[in-house]
This record gives structure tokens, C-alpha cells and sequence, in this order.
């Protein structure tokens, strides 16, 4: 019986040890990127780096001024794009498609463009917008992170409209509204929240691809605010940088990175913020 | 006392499962008419054919009539939403809506097509002080409507229901989830109601039955057993079954 007993006690021991190690492990990874990030990123924060454009290559100085607001541009413009389309997707499956056949078509079809490579859908793109309207643009980045951001938007959408309840449909429509009324001031009305958090994820998400980037929006040394030229951004920047020859850009390219680790942050926080709150408020 | 309600052989279908089996009976206007029976006896599959809310989902089948003030509202071509503005409903988990206890009652109003802003607001008041919700609410009318207590949430379906003005009113077990003061409140309620409403009420509860309700069915396995004066079902049924039932024999 005590055998029995202490052997119960040492498996208990090692599964706690080997999973306590496993999350130490992930964690781990994680705090030295961040760490590194913050090491060698944060001496590149000066002023020049967010006012003034790239100084030629080999020349000391200058800024990522127009990386910086080319990620805002083509990231706003994907959102501007994706979000909308998204939600509304989501808004079919959940209240109109629902046990459609096509609906779970689109659910799957949604499932299997989450996973694609994003490389995938930079060539895509390039072959779709930028070989055809020859050039690249800052309008085929943002569609290629549409389409990135798209099945995250709608299925988060999808599983946020679900989590209100059907009871809350019916008793709606009992008072005799019409079904978009239900969905756009009642569902809708529940769902805000949780799909919020969504989109700030997915947009979080999209900030920081660069791969779909390379084949769409190029780069571009000058500043650019037309949405038909290319268009420099930070992760572009950070691949071209990291790789090059200077030091100078080295620094830059960590430089690139916090900018983006500390957005994606700070996005992520604030998603997590809201979605606690959510759930306090149902208390 | 007029009838309100006809129903001729109604029978009711989920997919291939027939629910309800050739139901016959009248419901008296501005009087309280309980449905009792055991669970899955089909007394809330009946309740939700008064204001077709099986049409939301896909394979349920309507066969008979039911006549509201003459006319069948089981039509195929029937205004749904003119119905359920007809037909009000309050069912057995409080719903309120995700937004203040002020636009929870707003809302049906708005669908009516009230927009002046004083109207409205009286009329949230109205709604409120009816449904013996105004002193409890008056300085929370701002706040969201989940944060209110379940038998206040209930009462404030009730309002919402009430707010609109239906003729009818369909209350699924709406006390199944509140405690016994709650209940008392929302029983009191009811005896409101009633002076200008036509109630339908569905329970589990026999002493509630028979406390608020003039007429009394009692359904078992997808039929009306016996449809009678309440009076009548619980102190002289005339069907064994129904004894048993009302006695607390079974069920």
C-alpha cells in the first residue's frame, strides 16, 4: 500500500517536473526574442528614425520615416479592405447560412486559408494585381494581407455571433422584428466586443507578415502615400536591412523590429483587456 | 366572454416526429388559460405555434387552423412579423437583450415605429410601472439590463412584451427559473394582465395554475387530454388522467 502510495507520488512528481520544463521551454524563446528586441532596438529609437527618410546605403543616419507610414498605410488599407468583408461573412454563417451545405463549404474553405502560407498569397497577389497593372503597389500588399486577415475575421466573427444566445434571437423576433433587425441591433449589439478583439488580433497579425509584402508593395526608399507606387514598410525594411553590409542598418532593422514587436504588443494587451472585460461584464 | 383564439385539428411535425396530435380548443379573450401536462407533452410545441416560431427552423410542418379573431395565422403567405406584433411572448430563461434596461424596452417600441424621443419615454415608464418594475429600475434605466436580478430581468421581458401592446401574451414557464417572492410578483402580474390581455401561460406549477388561470388544458403525449374551467380540471376532472395528473399521481 505505501509502495503503491510512493509511486504515485514520484509519477505525480516527474509529470508536473516534465510539463513545469515544457512551459519554461516556450516561454523561454520568448523572453530571449523580446529581450534582444528591446537590447538592440531601443538604442535605435531616435528622433531621425521616425522623421527622416533612409540615408543612402553606406552614408551613417537618417530614418525609417517612410516604412513607418507605409506599414500604417497598407496595414489600414487591409483593414479597410478585410474587415468589412469578413464580418459580413461571418454574419452569414452564423446567422443565415448556418447548416447550409454552403455555409460549411466556406467554413472549411475559411479553415484551409488560415493555414496557407502567406508567401502563397504574395505570389498570388503578384500574379493577380501587380504583373497585370504593372507594378508593384501598395494596394496589392494591402489586398494580399486581406486575404491573410480574411478567414480570421470571419470565423472569429462567426464563433463571437454564436456565443449569443438563440433564446436572445427568438425573444427578439417574438416582439415582431424583422431578422436584420435582430442581427444588426440586437446580435451585432452582444457580438461587438468579442469581434473587436478579433479584428485587433487579425490586424495585429497582418502587421507583421513580410513574405506576401516582398511580392506586392516592394519597397521603396522615398515617401509614398499613393496607393498605386511601391511602397516601403517595416518588415520589408527588416529584411532588406538585416541582411545588408552596414552596420548602420543592422541597427535600423532591430531598430524596425521593437517598432513592430512593441505595436503587435500593444495591440495584443489591449484585445486581452477587452475580451477580460467582456467577461466580467456577464457576472 | 368572446373567443379570442380557435384551434381546429392542429397537428404539429419536427422533421418526420409528430409533436402534436389533432388539438382542439378555444382560448376566452382577456382571461388567463394554463397549459399543464407533463415534460415533452408538447405544451410549449403548442405555445410556439401561436406566434409560429417554428418557422425559424427548417422541417417543422403545421397541419389544422388556428384562427386568431377568425383569422388562420397558420396561412403560408401570413405576415410573421404583424403576427408576432399581434402575439407577444416571454419565455422561460429571462432574455433580456445586451444593452440597457431603457433600450431593452426602446426597442419594440422603435419597431413600432415610435421615434419622438418624450414618447418614448414615456412610455418605457408605462411599460415599467406596469410591469411593477419602476421603483426597482427607475434609477438603473441606464444600466445594462444583465445586471439586474434573474426575476428582475423576467419582469423586464415581461415589459418588453407588455410595451408594444400585443392582444396576446405567451408566457413559456416564466417562473421556472425565479424564487418564490419573484414568482408572487410576476403572478400579481399576471392578474394585471389580464383586464386587458389575452395570457396563454404554459406551467409545471400546479398551485400556480390554479391560482392564476380561469381555463386549464392538459396535455400528455401530444394531445389535449382535457380542456375545461380551471375550477372544473382541478376539483372534478372528468378524465382519470387528468386526476391523476392534477392529484400528483404522476407526471
Amino acid at each position: 500500500m505505501s509502495l503503491h502510495y510512493a509511486r504515485r507520488r514520484a509519477v505525480n512528481s516527474i509529470a508536473l517536473a516534465a510539463s513545469l520544463l515544457s512551459a519554461c521551454f516556450g516561454i523561454f524563446f520568448l523572453v530571449w526574442i523580446l529581450k534582444d528586441v528591446f537590447r538592440f532596438g531601443l538604442p535605435a529609437m531616435t528622433v531621425a528614425f521616425f522623421t527622416e527618410l533612409p540615408s543612402p546605403p553606406g552614408v551613417e543616419g537618417g530614418g525609417l520615416a517612410n516604412a513607418i507610414t507605409g506599414t500604417v498605410l497598407i496595414t489600414a488599407l487591409a483593414t479597410v479592405i478585410g474587415v468589412p468583408a469578413g464580418i459580413l461573412a461571418g454574419t452569414y454563417l452564423s446567422e443565415y447560412g448556418r447548416a447550409s451545405r454552403f455555409a460549411s463549404i466556406v467554413r472549411f474553405l475559411c479553415d484551409i486559408l488560415v493555414s496557407a502560407p502567406s508567401i502563397v498569397v504574395g505570389v498570388f497577389v503578384y500574379a493577380l494585381l501587380v504583373r497585370p497593372f504593372g507594378g508593384f503597389s501598395a494596394v496589392a500588399g494591402a489586398v494580399a494581407l486581406a486575404i491573410i486577415m480574411l478567414p480570421v475575421v470571419i470565423r472569429t466573427a462567426e464563433e463571437m455571433l454564436k456565443l449569443v444566445p438563440d433564446s436572445t434571437r427568438e425573444a427578439a423576433l417574438a416582439l415582431g422584428a424583422p431578422h436584420w433587425k435582430v442581427t444588426v441591433f440586437v446580435v451585432y449589439r452582444g457580438a461587438m466586443r468579442g469581434i473587436t478583439t478579433g479584428v485587433m488580433l487579425a490586424v495585429a497579425r497582418v502587421s507583421g507578415e513580410t513574405a506576401p509584402l516582398l511580392f506586392t508593395s516592394f519597397n521603396n526608399a522615398f515617401w509614398n502615400f499613393k496607393p498605386g507606387e511601391p511602397t516601403a514598410t517595416l518588415t520589408v525594411t527588416i529584411f532588406n536591412y538585416a541582411m545588408g553590409p552596414y552596420e548602420d542598418w543592422h541597427g535600423k532593422a532591430w531598430g524596425a523590429a521593437f517598432l513592430i514587436t512593441a505595436l503587435v504588443l500593444i495591440v495584443t494587451l489591449t484585445a486581452r483587456f477587452l475580451t477580460m472585460r467582456r467577461v466580467n461584464g456577464n457576472e | 366572454m368572446s373567443e379570442k383564439i380557435v384551434i381546429k385539428n392542429l397537428s404539429f411535425f419536427y422533421g418526420k416526429k409528430q409533436a402534436l396530435k389533432n388539438v382542439v380548443f378555444a382560448v376566452k379573450a382577456k382571461e388567463i388559460t394554463a397549459l399543464i401536462g407533463p415534460s415533452g407533452c408538447g405544451k410549449t410545441t403548442f405555445l410556439r405555434c401561436l406566434n409560429r416560431m417554428h418557422d425559424l427552423y427548417p422541417g417543422n410542418r403545421y397541419e389544422g387552423e388556428i384562427l386568431l379573431d377568425g383569422k388562420n395565422i397558420l396561412d403560408k403567405g401570413l405576415d410573421l412579423i404583424g403576427l408576432r406584433s399581434k402575439v407577444g411572448m416571454v419565455f422561460q430563461k429571462p432574455t433580456p437583450f445586451p444593452m440597457t434596461v431603457f433600450e431593452n424596452i426602446a426597442f419594440g417600441l422603435k419597431l413600432n415605429g415610435i421615434t419622438n424621443r418624450g414618447e418614448m419615454i414615456g412610455r418605457v415608464e408605462k411599460a415599467l410601472k406596469d410591469s411593477a418594475l419602476w421603483d426597482e429600475t427607475k434609477d438603473r434605466l441606464f444600466e445594462p439590463a444583465l445586471s439586474l436580478s434573474g426575476g428582475q430581468q423576467q419582469r423586464l421581458c415581461i415589459a418588453r412584451a407588455v410595451a408594444v401592446e400585443p392582444e396576446v401574451i405567451l408566457m413559456d414557464e416564466p417562473c421556472s427559473a425565479l424564487d418564490p417572492v419573484a414568482t408572487a410578483k410576476i403572478e400579481d402580474l399576471m392578474m394585471e394582465l389580464k383586464k386587458n390581455y389575452t395570457v396563454i401561460i404554459v406551467t409545471h406549477n400546479m398551485q400556480q395554475a390554479a391560482r392564476v388561470s380561469g381555463t386549464a388544458g392538459f396535455f400528455m403525449l401530444g394531445e389535449v387530454i382535457e380542456f375545461d374551467s380551471t375550477h372544473k380540471i382541478f376539483t372534478a376532472p372528468a378524465n382519470k388522467l387528468t386526476e391523476d395528473y392534477v392529484t400528483g399521481r404522476f407526471g
